[in-house]
C-alpha cells in the first residue's frame, strides 16, 4: 500500500448449488443441456405458473450459513426484486430482502501465517437468470450486437449469495477468503464452486481511504472476476486504480467497472440513466419460512469437518502448515492420508509422501490421485519397510513411483525393482570388513577423531553390496570398527 | 387534494410506452385515486404487523426430485421470434455486462 | 322433455345414470342454448367443441362401463378465460394474449376433467380479471342476461351470464376483489369464493397473488358446492395451498339455521346500498330469524378501509404478476429498436385502460419513498380487517350483507370514472382481505326485473357452515326466476 491509504474490500460471492432440481420447480439443475430444454412453466415465467421452494436447496444455503458461523434466522421470507430483463423470464427475480436465512457471521483468513477474523453479513437465498448471447460484430459484446438469444435452462437454479463486511484490507485476503470459501462450500457438498465453470462468481466492493480515517471512501464495485488470481489481481489494480484518482485530486466515482483480464484493468461500464428502484416486497406465491431450534441443531450437527479445523487437526499429528493445507485442498489426497493414519501410518510421512513424490506425479502425468493405484495400505507398508531397514529413504520414493505407476503393492515393488536394501548384519559386516581392510589409513583419520572418510567409506561398501546394503547400518558399523580396532 | 405523480418515471419503471396525452391522462387519474387509498394512511396502525398471506401457513416446500421438462418444440411454439433453439430479442440497450469503452 | 340445458347439475347426474339422455344429449342442449344466446350475451371467447365432444363421449363410454367419477362426470361446464386449458386459446380477456395457447392445464381443468367433467369452452372477462363489469374486456364487453343494455359484471361476467342462461351447467370463474360473487348477484346465479388456498391457483393467470381465489357458479347452492368439491384441495404446484384437512359441505344442505347466530355487518348495510336491495336483504334477515336464526348486529370499523386497503395491495401484486408480459417468451411483440422499447411499446399496445391504470398505481405504490405509506400501510389495515371479522366471528357464526350495492347498471354507465367502478366491491372485498369464504346467492328481482344478491361470510375453512346457512337463505327466498333468454327458442321477429 502506498501513500498511506488503505484498502476497504468487501466481497458478494454468488454459488449455484448443485441441487437435482431448479430452486422453484423440478426442471433438473443440467448445465451442459442444449438450449432452453431444461425449462417448464414455473422457470420460463408462463401465464399462471407458481413457484415452490425446494427443500434440499434450503437445507444447503443452510448448512452454509452454519459453516461461516452464522446465526440462522428463525423466521425468513422470499421477497421479489423487480427490473425488467430478457434473460428475467418473470421480470422480477425471487429473492431475500431483509430476512435471509443466515445473518452475522465469521470466517478467518489466513495471509502468511498473518490471520484476520472476516464478518459475513448474511447469506440469502435466491434464483438464478437464464443466459443472453449477444450476436453482431464485436464478438459478443453486448453494444455491439444486432439482436440477442436468450437460454432459460440456468433460469431457476438455486443461487446462494454470501455477502461480507467491508473487512478485507488487502488482496491477498480477499484471495484466500475466495480460497476458503471454495473449499467449504465444496466439503458441504452444495456446489462444484467452479469459477470457469459459473457456478461461483465474485463481486468486490472496492473504497480506499487515509490510514487512521473511519469513514469509508466512495467505492466501486468490480465484477467479471473468473478466477482467485483474477480477483486478487482485479482488486489490487483497482485499489491502486482509486489511490491514483484521489492522489491526482479527482474523486472516486461510485460505478460498477468489469475486470478485463487481458488487459490486467478494471473499466467503468456505460452508466444507466436512472438507477434501478426495484420495489421489493414479500412475494406473495411464497409463505415464509420457519427454521426451529430443532432444525438448526439438526443442520449443526450435520456439518461435516470443515477445512479450518480438519486443517488443525492435521497440524496436530505432526503435518506441517503447507502439508496441511495440501492436504484439505484435494479430496483424493485428503482421503489417502486419513485413512494411512488410522491403519496406523505415521502422519507426517504419510504427508511428505503425499505432497511430494504423489502430487510430483499426478502432476507429471495429469493422473487425479484418485485414479492411481495408490492405496492407503501401501503408504503403510512402504513405512514399515523404511522402519525394518528394508528399504531406504531414497529406495522407498522409488517403490512410491512404481506404485502409482500401478506395478503392484511396495513388497512386490521393491523386489521387481531390486531395491530392498541389505540389512543382514553378517552380509554387512562382511563387506564393511572388507573395505575397512582395504582403506587402512582412512580407517586411521577415523581413528583420530576425523568422520569425512565415512561417507567414502560407505560410498565404497554401498558400490560393493550394488547399492543395496543399508546405509546408517553400514555408516554406524563402519564407526564403530574403525574406532575399535586397535 | 389529488396527489402529484411524477407518472413518466412511472411508466418507465412499469416499461410501458405511453404517448404525452395519455401519460397525461393516467396521472391524473392515478391522483384521483390515490386521494382515496390515502384513507388508509389515517388510519393508526403503530404496533400492527402487515399480512401477507390471508392463512398463517409456514414452510411450503417441495422434495429435490426432477420432474420432467417441457419439450423444447412447446418452449419456443408461442415465441414471437427464435432462432436455433433460442428466444431472440432486439439488441439490449442497458446491458450491465460490458464496459462502455472496450 | 324439458330442455336439458336447464337442469342443474344435480338433476344432470340423476338424469345421467337413470340413462334418459346421454352426455352428448346434454352437451348438444348447451351448444343450442349457446348458439341462440351468444349473439346477445357474448359470454364465450372459445367455443371448443371438438374437445367438449370427445369429453361427452368419454363420459358416456365410462358411464357405460360402470366407471362412476362422481357428480361432475358428463356435465358441461364453462372455464374463465384467465385459466390455462392445455392447447386452448386462453387471452385473460387480453390483446397481449391473443392466440396464446398455454402448453399445460390449470389444476382447477385438470382436475375437473378428470371427474369427467364436459369443459365446452373459456369465458369472458375483464382484461386480467380487473374490473367489475366485463366492460374492461379487450374483445368486448359481455351482456347481462336479464337485461342485455346491462353489464353482467365482473371480472367473471362471461361464466355468470353463460350459467344464467344455461350455456353452461356450472362453471368456474376467480375472485379477487368480488369478481365471482357480484356477477353472480347481478345474473341472479350462485357464487362462491372459497377460502383463500382451498383451491390451487396453479394456472390461474395471476392477478393479485394474495388475494385471487378460483371459484364456482351454479344455479343452485347444491351444484356450487359439487364444483367447489371437485376443485379443492392440496396442490404441491401452488406453495399457498393449504395443506391441512379439507372442509367437506356434504351434509350441511338441509340443516338449517336454528340456533346459529347471523351478524348483519353495520359498516356495509349503510355504504350507498340501494332502497330495494337494503329492503330485500333485511326481508331475508326476518325469514332467517323466524326461521330459528339469532340476528346480531356487528361493527367491522376497519371494513371502512377495506376498498382503499384492496385498491393498493391489488395493484401493487398486479404490477409484479404483469411484468411477465414483454414480448420476450410468448404474447404480443410490437417491435422496437431495441428490448427496452420492444418491451415498453408491446405493453402499451396490448394492455387496456384499466391495467394499464392498475399497473402504474401499483408500481407507484411500491415505489422508493411511497412504499410503506402506501404498501405496507394497507397490509397493515389488513391485519386491522381480520382482527375485525376474528372478533366478529367470536360473537356470530356467519356475517351478511348485499353482494353488491346495486343491482346491474348500465354498459358504459361507470366507464368515465374509475372510482365509480370501484365503489361496487365495497361489500365482497372484505373477505379477499380476509382470506375467508364468502358466497353470493339470488334472493330476489328488484322492481326493474333484476335480481338481487344476498351475501353469506363465514370465518377461514367454514366452508360447511357457509354452505348450510347459504342454503337456508336459498330455501327461504323460493327464487326461481331465470331470465327471458335462457330458452333455446329463437325469438320469432
Amino acid at each position: 500500500m502506498t501513500s498511506g491509504y488503505e484498502a476497504v474490500i468487501g466481497i458478494e460471492t454468488h454459488v449455484e448449488l448443485q441441487t437435482n432440481s431448479k430452486m422453484f420447480c423440478g426442471c433438473a439443475v443440467d448445465f451442459g443441456a442444449p438450449p432452453n430444454t431444461v425449462c417448464c412453466p414455473v422457470c420460463l415465467g408462463l401465464p399462471g405458473s407458481l413457484p415452490v421452494p425446494n427443500q434440499e436447496a434450503i437445507e444447503s444455503i443452510l448448512r452454509i450459513g452454519a459453516a461461516l458461523q452464522c446465526r440462522l434466522v428463525d423466521y425468513s421470507e422470499f421477497h421479489r426484486k423487480n427490473y425488467f430483463y430478457p434473460d428475467l423470464p418473470k421480470n422480477y427475480q425471487i429473492t431475500q430482502f431483509d430476512l435471509p436465512f443466515c445473518v452475522d457471521g465469521t470466517i478467518e483468513v489466513d495471509v502468511a501465517g498473518e490471520t484476520t477474523s472476516i464478518g459475513i453479513t448474511r447469506v440469502h437465498m435466491e434464483e438464478d437468470t437464464g443466459k443472453s448471447l449477444h450476436i453482431g460484430e464485436g464478438g459478443g459484446r453486448i453494444h455491439d450486437a444486432k439482436h440477442s438469444l436468450i437460454d432459460f435452462n440456468r433460469a431457476g437454479v438455486p443461487l446462494v449469495e454470501i455477502v461480507t463486511e467491508p473487512d478485507f484490507r488487502s488482496a491477498e485476503q480477499a484471495r484466500a477468503y475466495g480460497a476458503e470459501l471454495q473449499r467449504i462450500v465444496r466439503m458441504l457438498g452444495v456446489s462444484d464452486a467452479r469459477l470457469e465453470e459459473g457456478s461461483m462468481r465474485f463481486d468486490a466492493n472496492i473504497s480506499v481511504r487515509p490510514v487512521g480515517r473511519e469513514a469509508f471512501g466512495t467505492r466501486s464495485e468490480v465484477k467479471n472476476v473468473n478466477s482467485l488470481r483474477s480477483l486478487q489481481r482485479a482488486i489490487a489494480f483497482e485499489v491502486e486504480r482509486q489511490i491514483g484518482v484521489l492522489e491526482g485530486g479527482g474523486t472516486v466515482v461510485q460505478e460498477t467497472r468489469h475486470w478485463n483480464e487481458a488487459t490486467g484493468t478494471t473499466a467503468g461500464m456505460r452508466s444507466k440513466e436512472e438507477s434501478e428502484d426495484y420495489r421489493y416486497f414479500q412475494d406473495p406465491d411464497l409463505v415464509p419460512l420457519v427454521v426451529d431450534a430443532e432444525w438448526q441443531g439438526r443442520v449443526r450437527a450435520s456439518l461435516p469437518e470443515l477445512p479450518a479445523a480438519r486443517r488443525r487437526r492435521y497440524l496436530g499429528l505432526g503435518v506441517d502448515a503447507i502439508s496441511a493445507g495440501q492436504l484439505v485442498d484435494d479430496e483424493a489426497l485428503g482421503a489417502i492420508f486419513e485413512d494411512a493414519v488410522a491403519a496406523g501410518g505415521d502422519a507426517r510421512t504419510a504427508a511428505n509422501w503425499l505432497t511430494g513424490e504423489v502430487v510430483a506425479y499426478t502432476r507429471r502425468t495429469g493422473i487425479d490421485p484418485a485414479d492411481t493405484s495408490l492405496e492407503a495400505d501401501h503408504l503403510v507398508a512402504l513405512e514399515e519397510m523404511v522402519d525394518a531397514g528394508k528399504l531406504s529413504a531414497t529406495a522407498a520414493k522409488d517403490v512410491l513411483a512404481g506404485v502409482l505407476e500401478g506395478e503392484g503393492d511396495p513388497a512386490t515393488v521393491a523386489a521387481a525393482r531390486d531395491l530392498i536394501q541389505i540389512s543382514d548384519t553378517r552380509v554387512i559386516d562382511a563387506e564393511v570388513e572388507a573395505v575397512l581392510g582395504e582403506n587402512a589409513d582412512a580407517v586411521e583419520k577415523i581413528r583420530a577423531g576425523d568422520g569425512k572418510p565415512i561417507g567414502f567409506l560407505v560410498g565404497q561398501v554401498m558400490r560393493a553390496t550394488g547399492g543395496k546394503a543399508d546405509p546408517r547400518m553400514v555408516s554406524d558399523l563402519i564407526r564403530e570398527k574403525a574406532q575399535a580396532e586397535s | 387534494m389529488p396527489v402529484d405523480i411524477d407518472i413518466a418515471k412511472v411508466a418507465k419503471l412499469a416499461r410501458v410506452a405511453l404517448a404525452a396525452e395519455d401519460l397525461e391522462l393516467y396521472g391524473r387519474q392515478l391522483g384521483d385515486i390515490l386521494e382515496h387509498a390515502e384513507l388508509v394512511q389515517s388510519l393508526p396502525t403503530e404496533g400492527v404487523p402487515p399480512t401477507s398471506h390471508p392463512l398463517p401457513m409456514t414452510n411450503s416446500f417441495r422434495p429435490d426430485v426432477v420432474t420432467p421438462s417441457l419439450d423444447r418444440d412447446d418452449v419456443l411454439s408461442q415465441a414471437p421470434d427464435h432462432e436455433d433453439g433460442y428466444f431472440r430479442v432486439p439488441r439490449i440497450l442497458d446491458g450491465g455486462e460490458v464496459p462502455a469503452d472496450g | 322433455m324439458a330442455d336439458l340445458a336447464d337442469l342443474t347439475i344435480a338433476a344432470a347426474g340423476v338424469g345421467l345414470r337413470a340413462g334418459e339422455f346421454t352426455a352428448v344429449e346434454l352437451l348438444e342442449a348447451v351448444t343450442r342454448r349457446a348458439s341462440v344466446t351468444e349473439a346477445h350475451l357474448h359470454a364465450f371467447l372459445t367455443l371448443d367443441q371438438d374437445g367438449a365432444l370427445a369429453s361427452a363421449e368419454a363420459a358416456d363410454a365410462a358411464l357405460a362401463r360402470g366407471e362412476d367419477l362422481g357428480p361432475l362426470q358428463g356435465i358441461p361446464l364453462a372455464v374463465k378465460d384467465n385459466m390455462c386449458t392445455q392447447g386452448i386459446e386462453t387471452t385473460c380477456g387480453s390483446q397481449i394474449l391473443a392466440g396464446y395457447r398455454p402448453p399445460y392445464d390449470a389444476t382447477a381443468v385438470r382436475r375437473l376433467r378428470e371427474a369427467g367433467a364436459v369443459i365446452v369452452g373459456k369465458t369472458n372477462l375483464d382484461e386480467y380479471a380487473m374490473g367489475s363489469s366485463t366492460e374492461n374486456s379487450a374483445f368486448g364487453p359481455t351482456r347481462n342476461p336479464w337485461d342485455t343494455d346491462r353489464v353482467p359484471g365482473g371480472s367473471s361476467g362471461g361464466s355468470a351470464a353463460a350459467v344464467a342462461v344455461g350455456s353452461a351447467l356450472g362453471a368456474l370463474g376467480s375472485d379477487t376483489g368480488g369478481s365471482i360473487r357480484q356477477p353472480a348477484a347481478l345474473c341472479g346465479i350462485v357464487g362462491m369464493k372459497p377460502t383463500y388456498g382451498l383451491v390451487s391457483r396453479y394456472g390461474l393467470v395471476a392477478f393479485a397473488s394474495s388475494l385471487d381465489q378460483i371459484g364456482p357458479f351454479g344455479r343452485t347452492v347444491g351444484d356450487t358446492a359439487v364444483l367447489l368439491d371437485g376443485i379443492l384441495g392440496f396442490d404441491p404446484h401452488d406453495a399457498t395451498s393449504y395443506r391441512g384437512e379439507m372442509p367437506t359441505v356434504a351434509g350441511s344442505i338441509g340443516v338449517g339455521v336454528a340456533g346459529l347466530r347471523i351478524g348483519v355487518v353495520a359498516e356495509l348495510l349503510d355504504k350507498g346500498i340501494a332502497p330495494e336491495v337494503a329492503a330485500a336483504t333485511r326481508g331475508m334477515l326476518d325469514q332467517l330469524a323466524a326461521a330459528g336464526a339469532k340476528i346480531v348486529d356487528v361493527s367491522l370499523p376497519a371494513a371502512d378501509y377495506g376498498l382503499s386497503a384492496y385498491y393498493l395491495i391489488a395493484p401493487a401484486e398486479c404490477s409484479a404478476n404483469l411484468a411477465r408480459f414483454d414480448g420476450v417468451r410468448y404474447g404480443l411483440r410490437v417491435d422496437g429498436g431495441t428490448t427496452e422499447e420492444m418491451m415498453a411499446n408491446s405493453r402499451a399496445a396490448g394492455f387496456g385502460p384499466e391495467v394499464t391504470r392498475r399497473i402504474l398505481l401499483g408500481t407507484y405504490a411500491l415505489s422508493a419513498g411511497y412504499h410503506d405509506a402506501f404498501y405496507g400501510q394497507a397490509q397493515r389495515v389488513r391485519t386491522l380487517i381480520r382482527r375485525d371479522f376474528g372478533a366478529a366471528y367470536e360473537q356470530v357464526d356467519v356475517l351478511i350483507s348485499p353482494t353488491t350495492p346495486t343491482t346491474a347498471f348500465g354498459l358504459g354507465e361507470k366507464t368515465d370514472d374509475p372510482l365509480t367502478m370501484y365503489l361496487s366491491d365495497v361489500c365482497t372485498i372484505l373477505s379477499n382481505l380476509s382470506g375467508d369464504p364468502g358466497i353470493s346467492l339470488p334472493i330476489g328481482l328488484d322492481s326493474t326485473g333484476l335480481p338481487i344478491g344476498f351475501q353469506v361470510m363465514a370465518p377461514a375453512l367454514g366452508e360447511e357452515m357457509l354452505i348450510r346457512v347459504a342454503a337456508e337463505v336459498e330455501r327461504l327466498a323460493g327464487f326461481r326466476e331465470r331470465p327471458a333468454l335462457a330458452t333455446s327458442e329463437v325469438a320469432s321477429t
